[in-house]
């Protein structure tokens, strides 16, 4: 009799339990149900508009003053009030987050191999280097050598990059997007002395990794040891990080050296379709990537220390920028080869750090 | 279901059983559960073949000892230097205690990444100790052991907090009854006392040792990341996931739990032994 009342007492138990989760359930998917009502309701074209730019990260301060210039445009031409939010943070880290659900109108991060994720998605739709001119990107860098303050370690070039006496610091193009244009441009000058000999590119590489004690996971991060920490003679980094850091840091601190060649980064833009088409922005978003390629946005870009493609503005900025023999992405062939090629898991640079070169 | 005496409910003064069952499950279902699970499902899409070719690759293997190794020895420090943290605030009284006291809980509170980057700091080797240790040759950041020292600093807390309340709550009565009965101090101590906190001193120990397994954030700013030397696994997981290869990184993911749920079990089985054998 005992067991048979120990049932019923756990049925009645279970049952408060079970109403209580149903209940728990219902006000969850309610919630669920209320976020979507608005999203829908937000096609009515003059009303404000909230435009979301997911970023990396370097780009914070430049953004910050693409944002307002456009939206006193916009609101001057469409007298339509705009706010636009930006997200920075790395490259791939953000590519993950609008893969997952992050609703963003557009995306500007450092390489289309990060945007073509979201192709893979099926967030982006194919094509997207021929949307916008230059290859969908409307500013561009390059990688150059920071090194402390009347180079007393006399780094011309790369190879005094592999020399013994000198230490390296870059991020780990593994975890940074940054250090994948750092790796890649010793890449192509490696190939272009050894008269594309991948074997003694390879081994010029190893020698390079060799001399690099610290392998940070970002480009900020690899900035602040060699600056802060001290660590290392030379910094390879993006050319914008570069000046930023020369023109804030002191110039009595940091000395630019221009490599005999380095590579054309750049940063791409692109629509998020899905997310553009859903929410009635798509137009806007169109405006606001074009709007980096104007006059004012190109300016805007210079004064940030990216590249111009405007041929106008670069002229006027050319004291800014080092001369510099650049080649492209494309000419390595292309992101996807270039990302499984070196990489990956197995690729060039787990090689350099595997022993024997297994994999 | 016929066990004789087996009922979910005994009879309680407060009522409400029902109640906090459910919530208890629902909560652990979407906080815990639900999450986990997904791990398990993303690593399905792989092949036996695939699993193993990923969960051995050198790389991996050289960080799963890394970071097994500097985790066990953070948690071991902790459980040493935790217990007399705790011996001091439990059986002396001075100045300054309640502060003492207080700093105990800091690690908890500080951003790992602040941990991480005021840590390197200090032990990089222009730092104010990192300067010092090098003049005997010691190299802290950037090598394991200022992996062990990140560790060491977000573990502390564990130990402490555990071991503190059940030095607190043993009776002076039963040291005194040990001393009159011709016990020295030495053997009061581990005959007496020790085996009393040796529970939570497990306790605190897996909870350091389990904190530090998945640390990330304070781990990567000191350890300098050097692939085969001092990569943590945490950061292959985030390598795989810049590749977007999900399942790789959930594949690591598993893996690092299935190993810290045998570990975390099997300090689990000690205690209960002890407890059997000393209760």
């Amino acid at each position: 009799m005992n067991i048979f009342k120990g049932i019923i007492q756990s049925l009645r138990t279970y049952r408060v339990a079970a109403i209580f989760g149903i209940v728990m359930l219902l006000a969850f998917s309610l919630a669920g149900c209320g976020k979507k009502e608005p999203a829908a309701n937000g096609k009515k074209a003059d009303g404000p508009v909230t435009l979301l730019n997911v970023s990396y990260d370097p780009t914070r301060e430049f953004y910050k003053d693409i944002n307002d210039a456009f939206a006193k445009e916009w609101q001057a031409k469409k007298g339509q009030s705009l706010t636009i939010q930006a997200s920075h943070g790395g490259s791939g880290a953000q590519a993950r987050s609008v893969r997952e659900g992050l609703e963003a109108d557009v995306v500007t991060l450092a390489l289309g191999y990060d945007i073509d994720a979201l192709v893979e998605a099926g967030l982006v739709n194919k094509g997207w280097e021929q949307k916008l001119a230059n290859n969908s990107t409307p500013y561009t860098s390059s990688i150059v050598f920071l090194v402390r303050k009347g180079n007393p370690k006399n780094i011309k070039d790369w190879d005094d990059l592999i020399r013994s006496d000198v230490s390296v610091i870059t991020p780990n193009p593994k975890t940074s997007g940054g250090a994948r244009w750092n790796h890649l441009a010793a890449w192509g000058y490696a190939l272009k002395k050894n008269g594309n000999d991948e074997n003694q590119a390879k081994d010029f590489l190893a020698k390079l990794y060799k001399n690099v004690p610290v392998l940070d996971t970002g480009a900020r991060g690899a900035t602040n040891t060699f600056v802060e920490r001290g660590l290392g003679d030379v910094l390879i980094a993006w050319e914008n990080e570069a000046l930023m850091a020369v023109n804030e840091l002191g110039k009595d601190k940091f000395d630019i050296v221009a490599p005999s060649i380095s590579i054309l980064a750049e940063p791409p833009v692109a629509i998020v379709d899905k997310v553009a088409d859903k929410k009635g922005t798509r137009e806007i978003a169109q405006a606001y990537l074009e709007f980096l390629y104007t006059e004012q946005g190109q300016e805007i870009a210079a004064k940030h220390f990216y590249r111009p493609r405007s041929e106008a503005i670069a002229q006027k900025y050319a004291s800014t920028f080092p001369k510099l023999e650049l080649f492209t992405i494309a000419d390595l062939g292309g992101w996807g080869a270039v990302q499984k090629k070196h990489f990956s898991d197995g690729g060039i640079f787990d090689q350099i750090y595997t022993p024997s070169g297994k994999q | 279901m016929f066990l004789p005496g087996f009922t979910f409910k005994k009879n309680s003064i407060i009522p409400g059983f029902g109640l906090t069952m459910g919530f208890t499950m629902f909560y652990l279902s979407f906080l815990v559960l639900i999450p986990l699970s997904t791990i398990f499902i993303n690593t399905a899409g792989l092949s036996l073949h695939e699993l193993w070719g990923i969960l051995t690759a050198p790389r991996l293997i050289a960080s799963y000892k890394l970071t097994f190794g500097t985790s066990l020895a953070a948690a071991a420090v902790n459980a040493v230097f935790g217990f007399i943290i705790a011996w001091v605030l439990v059986r002396y009284s001075f100045p300054g205690k309640r502060i003492i006291d207080g700093l105990v809980d800091l690690p908890f509170a500080l951003p790992t990444a602040v941990a991480g980057i005021t840590l390197t700091t200090l032990y990089a080797p222009n730092g104010l100790l990192g300067k010092f240790l090098a003049l005997f040759g010691i190299k802290a950041a950037y090598a394991p052991l200022g992996i062990v020292i990140a560790l060491t600093f977000i573990g502390l807390p564990f130990v402490v907090r555990m071991v503190q309340p059940v030095l607190a709550s043993l009776d002076k009565e039963i040291e005194e009854a040990a001393a009159s009965l011709g016990a020295n101090r030495w053997q009061t101590f581990s005959k007496v006392i020790f085996p009393e906190v040796v529970p939570a001193l497990l306790t605190g120990f897996s909870l350091a040792f389990a904190r530090a397994l998945g640390e990330y954030g304070s781990v990567v700013f000191i350890s300098g990341n050097m692939p085969m030397r001092t990569e943590i696994t945490p950061l292959l997981i985030m390598s795989k996931l810049e590749q977007y290869d999900y399942g790789g990184a959930s594949a690591v993911a598993c893996a690092l739990l299935i190993v810290s749920f045998l570990l975390l079990l099997v300090v689990n089985v000690i205690q209960w032994w002890h407890q059997r054998r000393y209760a």
